[in-house]
């Protein structure tokens, strides 16, 4: 790998440990928060303020700024889990495993967020509260993939068995999301007929469009805060008869 | 022993095994019946009604009897330990483990292939789908039996992994049903089935090359 | 959008549109919240067994 830098290659092997990774997740925390803050602040003013008034759809069209991105994040968090679940089998790393198990609560709640957000949508559009439309089916069984990695997790008891057993099952289910996804899509289509939802693909106006885009950066900052949060604790738990932790508690 | 004999060892152990407690086999058959029976006792029965809903509900319940019939995939090889006799054998465990997935499909998956379409005309499905049924049946019992192995294989060490098993494996059932029953009821209205087809003989090329890898690699590490 | 009257009734479809907000708002506040509030139960408790160790 000699394309890659040496100086990179040192600090991936850093990241590797432990305690290392647990003393930068402090230090960089801060600037996520912060970084965050901003791009949501500019990302809900955008949304919420200045984009114009939908023609067909009023305002109710607003909830896009958190469903869209919301969805977008549920789906890129499972494939974040994925690769790390790859990097944990091949090169046993366990801060990948980390990663993974810190991960999927909150992909799960961003599935969670993009049906429910989906649901009031739909409700003044099409007059029901769900709708059998092809995203919210797929996000749907997305969802019980996510709680499929946490329940396998939660049931075994060794934790580096665990670790392995959410691992192959996050790469068996990457490979599945868009087969399901598409073969969704396909079984939407038939029941449909030629309209076509406007939750799909709306023609979006470039005032619409970048505070949906500043929405969805602002929630992968907010992965990365609320990811490391939840790794913290795992990290202190795997590690917790070791002596990084016990000097750890000492120094409080 | 080559690894073509080890192969067809494992297929014969399991059917001796599964022969010696013929009555386990009739479970997930009976499964099937019950269930299938229960639609019309819940929606009525109106013929139409049943008609429209064949397909969807001869579907479901396969896939349900399929997947209760799983746990017997590697219950008693765990339970006696031949599971890790199995795991220690010099043989690649991907093929051994696609031997014992061949079985349990002829165990389960076959019977269901009969079954299936005498009470698919008990609902009324139209005699031109009967073909299409066990053609669907034919190619995708056993997907949900390659598939339902990964969910078995990252369960097999836990006491209780029923519960959870369907919760792994049935969002990963969700294109054969989807593909199968909508094939069914094409056929039902003679109309043509060559995509759903052609889907659902990929579907089966891909899970019987990709499944048994992860359910060997999920089995060595559950049994450890 | 004139006043915040209007804006907080969102041409009628307030209630879709902050209901969509506030869960949001809610479950992501949840994720960050519980573990800081579990590590610092956790931190406490192993620092419990440690003294009783000694």
């Amino acid at each position: 790998m000699s394309i890659v830098p040496e100086f990179i290659v040192r600090f991936y092997h850093k990241t590797a440990s432990p305690p290392y990774f647990y003393s930068l997740s402090n230090k960089l925390l801060p600037w996520l928060t912060a970084i965050f803050l901003i791009l949501l602040g500019y990302g809900l003013y955008g949304g919420l303020y200045l984009a114009p008034t939908d023609y067909q759809q009023g305002d109710s069209y607003r909830i896009i700024y958190v469903h869209v991105p919301a969805a977008w994040m549920s789906l890129f968090i499972y494939v974040v889990m994925a690769i790390a679940g790859g990097i944990s089998l091949i090169w046993r790393m366990k801060i990948a495993d980390v990663v993974l198990i810190s991960s999927a609560p909150i992909g799960a709640s961003f599935t969670f967020i993009a049906l429910v957000t989906g649901s009031f949508w739909g409700k003044p559009m099409w007059g029901t509260w769900w709708v059998w439309d092809a995203r919210l089916t797929s996000e749907l069984i997305l969802l019980f993939l996510y709680l499929g990695v946490i329940s396998l997790y939660g049931a075994i008891e060794d934790k580096r068995t665990a670790s392995k057993a959410v691992a192959i099952l996050a790469l068996v289910g990457v490979v599945n999301i868009p087969i399901i996804h598409y073969s969704v899509q396909w079984w939407n289509t038939l029941h449909q007929g030629p309209t076509v939802t406007k939750m799909d693909k709306p023609s979006i106006h470039l005032d619409m469009l970048i505070p949906l885009l500043v929405m969805a950066t602002a929630f992968k900052f907010y992965y990365a805060i609320a990811m490391l949060q939840v790794a913290k604790v795992e990290i202190l738990m795997r590690e917790q008869n070791t002596q990084w932790v016990k000097k750890l508690l000492e120094d409080k | 022993m080559s690894l073509m004999s080890a192969f067809f060892a494992v297929i014969r152990r399991d059917l001796i095994l599964a022969f010696r407690r013929r009555a386990e086999i009739a479970n997930p058959l009976f499964f099937f019946v019950l269930v299938v029976s229960l639609f019309p006792l819940g929606v009525g029965a109106n013929p139409k009604l049943l008609q429209i809903m064949a397909p969807g509900v001869i579907w479901v319940s396969a896939l349900l009897a399929v997947m209760l019939s799983l746990d017997s995939l590697f219950r008693s090889d765990f339970d006696d330990g031949s599971l890790e006799q199995l795991l220690l054998s010099p043989h690649p465990l991907t093929i051994l483990v696609m031997a014992k997935i061949i079985a349990h499909w002829l165990v389960t998956g076959v019977p269901l292939l009969v079954v299936a379409p005498l009470l698919a005309i008990f609902l009324g499905l139209p005699e031109q789908a009967l073909g299409t049924l066990f053609l669907t049946l034919v190619l995708a019992t056993p997907v949900l039996s390659l598939i339902g192995s990964i969910g078995v294989s990252l369960t097999v060490g836990l006491r209780r992994g029923g519960m959870i098993i369907s919760l792994l494996v049935l969002p990963l059932y969700v294109p054969v049903l989807i593909f199968a029953s909508n094939a069914v009821e094409m056929a039902g209205n003679g109309l043509s089935v060559d995509p759903q087809i052609n889907i659902l003989i990929a579907i089966f090329f891909m899970s019987a090359v990709l499944a048994p890898l992860p359910a060997a690699a999920a089995l060595k590490m559950s049994v450890n | 959008m004139n006043s915040f009257a209007e804006f907080l009734a969102m041409g009628g479809y307030g209630f879709y549109v902050w209901m969509s907000y506030g869960i949001s708002t809610v479950v992501l506040l949840l994720n960050v919240v519980i573990p800081i509030i579990q590590k610092k139960q956790f931190l406490r408790e192993l620092a419990l067994k440690q003294k009783r160790a000694k």
